[in-house]
């Protein structure tokens, strides 16, 4: 949108990187925390819903950095400006953009329908092989 | 109504549509089929005027969605500070989307003649039918990077469906398969988009493009934005969320059990629609959102990509000679073909490509894509009814099958030969040109693989065509008959069936011929890749 939104987002400062990162940026570190996580639960576990779970905790590490994203404040003398209001108007600072957010519910949303139809598949696997287990249903289905 | 409405009722139509059979379905039973072919037959009528718009009238239609084109149609919008963007979600029908708009409605409608006879019969069965009919449109139409991402997920969420619809378990455990994995890659490209937007604060595709290219009015950046981790970790992001939908080797293991698994008319639609679209994405955003002069600077990215399209194309094919069930030998060349077109599409953007061979790619990669379709299509059509018809799944059963359903062996040869790239047929047109940008690029390890796809994909449609003519009918052909998972098994086969297949046979001879009426429409699209790309402030 405006450069204040985007400088407010990739702007540097002087104070050390570890530092500001976890002091002023911390939810991109755990937004990337979480997403290995989420990652990790995907591959590794052997329980389906266990890997619907880690599936979810992955795509609401992704929420959280849009969320993240929309949180503007001032940079270099410019704040951040929400699209639908003038710029010269006001200063608005800090600021959430509602462009990300929007964008987010919408992820949200199909994040839910996923679900749904995952635990479906599931809740008919379950009933036909009697096993939530990767393992145990590929030595069931070796055998049919 | 004017032309500018048709890219917005393509989408709108068949979702809306969809409502209709579970509406309709309490009070008639099995009216599903019927409410389809209706709302497909519209969506066609209408994919065939935007394509006559866009090819015989030349114009690129777009539509905007809830939003206004500041600044680029010239709209003043009081005193808003907001020079020169899109607000709102931008429709595109242009070269490129037009032709997989002609694709999707067509095909998606022929499959009906299939599924009348063949498929599931469920009045939900049709709804999600035209969900994803709709959501294919969606993706394919779209100019927008997240709308993109809401389409890519629909189209998921509706296969996975419909790879589950006959109920079965083996489709459940393949379909939650597909779905933890295509899931995983959707969520990727969300990442991707993330970054973009974070760094260039638009979401429209050729917006996007341009503040990339660091066009000053826009930003005040410092010059092009293409050497940003950000922005380059953001492509590797896309590109890996894409591949895994288009299947691209090592991002492939969803696909074999989701094409052998589905319903037979399931498998049809999805092998010729939804990697397809996947690789459309991919090329679209290569093409108009990053632009050549990305990969200029980021020499990297294109070799990534041409690395894992060369081992997609021999591994796929390897892996494809190594199957037993014939569903699984076409599934597994699909994740061979789609390496072609990802090297097809890696080649346009090398640095070492020329005008010439940036166009013979980009040739390559659309006829490829639509005559994969309409191979692939038809392959799992005839395949799907030999099948109903003889009951016959694996390699070793279709022994001596020639004499006793010399249509459908006959269809089965046509196509495979398609394949192969025997000319004069449309795969021989695709495989053509994509080798000849790989020879005028002189990238000759590509031209090598090239060259080893087209024997492997010889090896494993010779072994299937060996069997099928000239070795005798086993005895213990019909002995060997396992309990169909598809419930039904042996069953006649419709006229609906056959004919899918043999218009599938008929068009990879046919469009073989229009070679170069399809280069004539793609001829736009490559001097929009080529001129009207964005200027590279440096």
């Amino acid at each position: 949108m405006s450069s204040g939104f985007v400088a407010a987002v990739a702007g540097f400062s002087t104070t050390p990187l570890v530092t500001e990162l976890l002091t002023t940026r911390y939810t991109y570190v755990l937004f990337a925390i979480l997403l290995v996580v989420g990652l990790y639960m995907v591959v590794a576990s052997s329980n389906l819903v266990k890997k619907i779970i880690g599936l979810n905790l992955f795509q609401s590490a992704i929420f959280l950095f849009f969320v993240s994203t929309a949180y503007l404040r001032e940079f270099k003398g410019e704040s951040g400006q929400v699209p639908i209001i003038p710029k010269k108007a006001a200063a608005y600072d800090p600021y959430a953009s509602p462009l990300p957010q929007v964008i987010v519910l919408t992820a949200i949303v199909v994040g839910v329908a996923l679900t749904a139809v995952a635990l479906a598949l599931i809740v008919r696997i379950y009933g036909e092989y009697g096993t939530l287990d990767e393992e145990t249903l590929r030595e069931v289905r070796a055998d049919d | 109504m004017t032309e500018e409405a048709l890219p917005a009722l393509l989408i709108a139509v068949p979702i809306l549509g969809a409502t209709l059979p579970l509406a309709l379905g309490l009070v008639r039973q099995r009216i599903g089929w019927w409410v389809a072919t209706l709302v497909l037959a519209v969506e066609a009528a209408m994919a065939s005027w935007i394509a006559y718009a866009v090819y015989i009238g030349g114009d690129r239609i777009t539509h905007i969605l809830g939003g206004e084109t500041f600044g680029r149609k010239e709209v003043t919008v009081g005193s808003f500070d907001t020079e020169g963007f899109i607000v709102g979600i931008e429709l595109v029908a242009d070269a490129l989307s037009g032709l997989l708009v002609a694709l999707i409605a067509f095909v998606s409608l022929g499959v009906l003649a299939y599924a009348r006879r063949a498929g599931p019969r469920q009045n939900t069965f049709y709804s999600a039918y035209l969900l994803l009919t709709g959501g294919l449109m969606g993706l394919v139409l779209t100019g927008d990077l997240f709308n993109m991402f809401v389409f890519l997920e629909i189209v998921g969420l509706m296969t996975y469906a419909l790879v589950a619809s006959d109920r079965s378990a083996a489709s459940a455990v393949a379909a939650l398969k597909y779905l933890v994995i295509g899931t995983t890659g959707a969520s990727m490209y969300l990442v991707g988009v993330g970054y973009l937007f974070v760094r260039t604060g638009t979401l429209n595709m050729v917006d996007t493009s341009r503040v990339l290219a660091g066009e000053p009015e826009w930003l005040e950046v410092t010059g092009a934005l293409y050497t940003e981790p950000l922005v380059v970790a953001s492509f590797g992001f896309i590109a890996v969320g894409l591949a895994t939908k288009t299947a691209i080797f090592p991002l492939h293991t969803w696909q074999p059990g989701a094409y052998s698994e589905a319903p037979d008319s399931v498998t049809v639609l999805i092998s010729a629609l939804v990697s397809t679209t996947s690789a459309y994405a991919l090329a679209r955003i290569t093409w108009v959102v990053f632009t050549p002069e990305f990969f200029a600077v980021n020499v990297k990215a294109t070799e990534a990509i041409l690395v894992l399209a060369a081992l997609s194309v021999v591994i796929g094919s390897v892996l494809a000679a190594m199957q037993q069930r014939v569903k699984r030998v076409f599934a597994y060349s699909s994740v061979a073909q789609f390496g072609l077109i990802a090297m097809a599409i890696g080649i346009s953007v090398h640095p070492a490509a020329t005008d010439t061979a940036t166009r013979f790619a980009v040739y390559g990669v659309v006829i490829h894509l639509i005559g994969h379709a309409v191979i692939k299509g038809g392959l799992f059509a005839t395949v799907g009814a030999i099948k109903k018809s003889t009951g016959a799944r694996s390699i070793d059963e279709y022994a001596g099958l020639a004499t006793e359903r010399p249509v459908l062996s006959g269809t089965l040869a046509v196509l495979g030969f398609s394949l192969i790239g025997v000319p004069p047929m449309i795969g021989f047109v695709g495989k053509w040109y994509i080798g000849l940008a790989a020879v005028k690029a002189e990238l000759w390890p590509l031209v090598f693989v090239i060259f080893a796809s087209t024997l492997l994909t010889l090896l494993y449609v010779a072994r299937l065509l060996e069997k099928l003519y000239f070795t005798p009918l086993s005895e213990t052909t019909d002995t060997a008959q396992e309990p169909a998972v598809a419930t039904d098994g042996r069953g006649s086969v419709s006229f609906g069936m056959v004919a899918l297949a043999v218009t599938a046979a008929v068009l990879a001879v046919g469009l073989g011929f229009m070679g170069a009426e399809l280069t004539d429409a793609i001829d736009p699209l490559v001097d929009a890749i080529q001129e009207s790309s964005p200027e590279v402030h440096q």
